[in-house]
């Protein structure tokens, strides 16, 4: 912190980087990737680590290359983003629509608050026998996983959003006249789809983390029980690729989550304030 | 008369549901789905027994040692990395690809690396929770406000002190929610661990019980989850009262403390 570029007086100009110290932020990104990679090469090397259960990172970057070639992947990776997608899309129609409803009414607000706190923390892994003695290793086991984990994060969400329309606005609409169809579309929808779009953020992350470890559990088609598969018969190699692998995928589905946020706030006041810092 | 509404508010519907599910349930056999009060019963039999000791402490424990070494390294990383910028820099893209690895993937990994032990379930549980901590304190350490940092650099205040004196406490706020952020994950990762080759625990249990179709058993064993998901938020509750009572009285009547 003994950098006297920093503007003392506008805290929030601190993020504004200039385009030569954006590529210096770059450069040393990668420069603290490739120490790691160097880190790893070196503890399989000398044998920090015993070699025959870690890899060199040359390695298994290599057979990720090879994964990459190979049909077998892509359909395990195809399996896995079927799973996240359905599981995503179910919990955000269940989600925006039980929020809606139960947001609208302080009964029901109030009438579901202890159940909904109850049910909440029980983690969704805990349904794996469940899924498993329902489904077999099929799909829908996964979807039960996944569903239950991201549905109470966008719900939360919706409920939060709902209860943020503005009092006073709220009041105008009703004294104008508004019905409650013109209300939800013009007053509670833009107040809602910010808190919305983060429980979608947040919940693609989740829905991809349980879609691979239920896959790992359970066995059910995709990238997780190919990395089960991989420990099983020994391919140590091909199953620290998988697990780079499935860091990719997640980074992707981050970054692919957070340019919808930026897409659908363009308006909003935090996107607004990012995009010109 | 408000306590009274309170208590009906709080206890209406779930006490619906279960006369639903006793309803329900009334008279069948259903194989998957037990009765109510049978459920209740395994809940005690089964638990408050000499599983109690055999895989609930032992998981209770891991869970804790796991999410306190991931407090403790989340924060101090969390702060160096939040006030050295050069660092931060290094290590960004890195983090966020680890990050962005399932935890649970991991377990096979690291199942290899270490061996089937304790010190195994800990690691997968410190590397799951270990990230929303260390982002949000260095969010919360670069977010010190500038006047504080300058009147703490006039007196003289340095190094780790200042860290201590300013930086900890402007971001604690800030760390306490990546700290309750990582109680759901640690709990889903304390159950993952204990699925692969393990002897005791929540989670062996469970699976056990699933495997010998003792679905009754299996059932509470969601039900005592769950509880320990309450349990763990009402503790972690108490402590972030305890923690940020100063951060509530500045924000009294902003409305903003909740």
């Amino acid at each position: 912190m003994h950098t006297v570029s920093d503007a003392p007086h506008m805290p929030r100009s601190r993020r504004v980087r200039k385009p030569s110290a954006r590529g210096a932020s770059v450069a040393l990104g990668i420069v603290g990737i490739l120490v790691f990679l160097i880190l790893w090469q070196s503890a399989s090397i000398f044998g920090w680590v015993n070699s025959k259960y870690l890899p060199t990172a040359t390695d298994v970057l290599t057979m990720l290359g090879v994964q990459l070639g190979e049909g077998r992947f892509w359909v395990a990776v195809g399996e896995t983003l079927r799973a996240w997608s359905i599981g995503l899309a179910i919990s955000l129609v269940a989600g925006t629509v039980l929020g809606l409803v139960i947001g609208s009414s302080r009964f029901l607000r109030r009438a579901t608050h202890s159940t909904i706190e109850f049910l909440r923390p029980i983690p969704s892994v805990g349904l794996i026998p469940l899924a498993v003695i329902l489904f077999g290793i099929k799909l829908e086991g996964v979807l039960l996983l996944v569903v239950y984990a991201c549905f109470w994060i966008i719900l939360i969400q919706v409920l939060y959003g709902v209860a943020d329309v503005d009092k006073v606005a709220e009041d105008t609409a009703k004294s104008l006249g508004l019905g409650t169809f013109a209300r939800v579309r013009h007053l509670v929808w833009p107040t809602l789809l910010p808190y919305l779009v983060t429980g979608f953020r947040l919940a693609a992350t989740v829905a991809l983390v349980l879609a691979i470890t239920a896959e790992l559990v359970i066995g059910a088609p995709g990238l997780g029980s190919e990395v089960a598969n991989a420990r099983s018969s020994n391919a140590i190699t091909k199953m620290y690729a998988l697990v780079l692998a499935s860091g990719v995928i997640g980074v992707l589905v981050n970054l692919g989550a957070r340019a919808i946020e930026r897409r659908l706030l363009f308006w909003h006041a935090s996107v607004l304030r990012e995009v010109s810092a | 008369m408000r306590i009274m509404r309170q208590l009906a508010f709080t206890l209406g519907l779930p006490v619906i549901l279960i006369v639903i599910w006793w309803l329900a349930t009334l008279g069948s056999t259903s194989f998957f789905v037990p009765q109510p009060a049978q459920l209740a019963a395994e809940l005690v039999n089964v638990w408050l027994g000499p599983r109690l000791l055999e895989d609930v402490v032992p998981s209770v424990v891991r869970l804790i040692a796991g999410l306190a070494l991931a407090i403790v390294v989340g924060i101090a990383l969390g702060l160096t990395l939040g006030t050295v910028r050069w660092l931060r820099r290094l290590t960004e893209p890195l983090f966020e690809f680890l990050r962005a690895i399932p935890a649970t993937i991991l377990v096979p990994v690291l199942l290899l690396i270490i061996g089937i032990n304790d010190t195994m379930k800990i690691a997968v549980i410190v590397f799951g929770c270990v990230w929303p901590i260390l982002l949000n304190t260095i969010e919360g350490a670069r977010a010190v406000d500038q006047v504080l940092t300058d009147t703490a650099k006039i007196y003289g205040l340095n190094g780790l002190r200042r860290v201590r004196a300013l930086v900890l406490r402007s971001a604690t706020p800030q760390i306490m929610v990546g700290i309750r952020q990582s109680l759901s994950i640690g709990l889903i990762l304390m159950v993952i661990s204990e699925l692969f080759a393990s002897t005791n625990g929540i989670g062996f249990a469970i699976v056990q019980f699933q495997r010998l179709y003792q679905i009754p058993e299996m059932w509470s064993g969601i039900v005592v989850l769950g509880l320990l998901g309450l349990g763990l938020s009402a503790v972690f509750r108490l402590i972030q009262a305890r923690v940020l009572f100063w951060y509530y009285g500045s924000r009294e009547g902003t409305g903003d403390g909740a």
